[in-house]
């Protein structure tokens, strides 16, 4: 039952990007194709949930035995900067085409601060390992949603004939806020 | 460059939020009131500063290879600093920013700094360059501050202009993104003229 209530929290009520603001470059960044959003939630899938497991072992069974926290920042982003290495290099012999498709988007994952975000808060909320997972990976299931929800919107806004002033980015926003207004609905059934 | 130039960069042409959408996330999260977003800003203004006038002084020792992780280990320093000295001198106001405090070593904006300008640049110049971009990043984001605290509660600076509740939608996190949209194509508007 815990685990039901931390999954439709993460996905639905607090949705890492639309409720909690984190991992917005990406958001607007890789939303213009259904496809590319896809394959960003997959890798962001990844990357989070092994990223969470090993800042888990790490804070519990080193960094506070030690009284190391204060290097909490700077251990978890060292972490996460050679797993996303780690998933390019396992992507580009595993699946060259998503790897091309992701582009930039990939090295630039170290820099999502949903991953670092969302690591930093199971340590914070203090979970156990099982719930910290389920956590990551509900999160970053919320994250795919939005991204996706948001493509699929602006692949049919290419065709609209939006005010001059509103093309482009400030279009985009107001779609965020309308699709995060929403997601407000979701408040208060968990 | 001259430095006039060079400092005033990003209040418009360049400006990291409305123009570049770069640090969006702690723009968009601790914007709640103008005072949070003018305390975020300054201290993502102190990081960038002291990441360009570090990364501007080794430059010419860091491997070309390891120069981002190198990066990331400098910021986040001075962000593990930021965070434990407001922890201790300025208590409520690390717990409405909260989780953006360590969060500000992802901040794009800052590594941007870092990569496009430190990096190729002379102390002098990433120092100036340093302080103008991180005072055009607290602008940005006292500026969504104050508009979303004036529409959501009445009110400037905690300030109570007109009696009465507002419109609270601008507070919470729709609010945010459709006030940046506007404010974006205000900026757009301006940087044409």
């Amino acid at each position: 039952m815990e685990y039901i209530v931390i999954v439709i929290g993460a996905v639905l009520v607090n949705n890492i990007v639309l409720a909690q603001f984190l991992g917005l470059c990406p958001l607007f960044g890789v939303s213009s194709k259904i496809s590319t959003a896809a394959g960003m939630g997959g890798a962001v899938l990844f990357v989070m949930t092994v990223a969470s497991i090993v800042t888990y072992l790490l804070s519990n069974f080193l960094l506070e035995p030690f009284n190391l926290m204060y290097l909490q920042t700077i251990t978890y982003i060292l972490v996460i900067s050679s797993l996303v290495q780690m998933v390019e290099i396992i992507l580009k012999k595993v699946s060259p085409p998503l790897y091309q498709a992701l582009g930039i988007f990939l090295p630039l994952m170290t820099t999502n601060c949903a991953i670092l975000g969302v690591a930093i808060l199971v340590f914070q909320q203090d979970l156990t390992l099982l719930q910290g997972v389920v956590f990551a990976i509900a999160h970053s299931i919320g994250f795919t949603l939005a991204i996706i929800l948001l493509a699929g919107i602006r692949e049919h806004m290419d065709l609209l004939d939006i005010p001059k002033g509103m093309k482009g980015n400030p279009i985009i926003m107001v779609t965020a806020g309308l699709l995060a207004l929403a997601f407000m609905g979701f408040a208060g059934i968990v | 460059m001259n430095q006039a130039k060079n400092f005033t960069k990003g209040f418009v042409r360049e400006n990291p939020v409305f123009i570049l959408m770069l640090g969006l996330c702690p723009a968009l999260g601790t914007t709640t009131s103008a005072f949070n977003g003018f305390g975020m800003g300054m201290a993502t203004l102190f990081v960038v500063l002291m990441s360009n006038i570090v990364v501007s002084i080794f430059k010419d020792f860091i491997p070309n290879k390891v120069r981002i992780p190198s990066y990331i280990v400098i910021i986040a320093s001075f962000v593990t600093i930021t965070d434990l000295v407001m922890e201790a001198f300025m208590g409520a106001l690390h717990a409405e920013l909260g989780l953006f405090i360590p969060l500000i070593v992802v901040n794009c904006f800052v590594l941007g700094r870092a990569e496009a300008f430190a990096s190729k640049n002379t102390l002098f110049s990433s120092v100036v360059d340093g302080v103008g971009m991180g005072l055009a990043f607290t602008m940005a984001l006292t500026m969504l501050g104050a508009s979303r605290e004036l529409l959501g509660a009445n009110a400037i600076f905690g300030l109570q202009l007109i009696e009465g509740d507002g419109m609270l939608v601008f507070i919470l996190a729709p609010g945010a993104f459709i006030a940046l949209g506007y404010l974006i194509a205000l900026m757009n508007k301006l940087k044409k003229d």
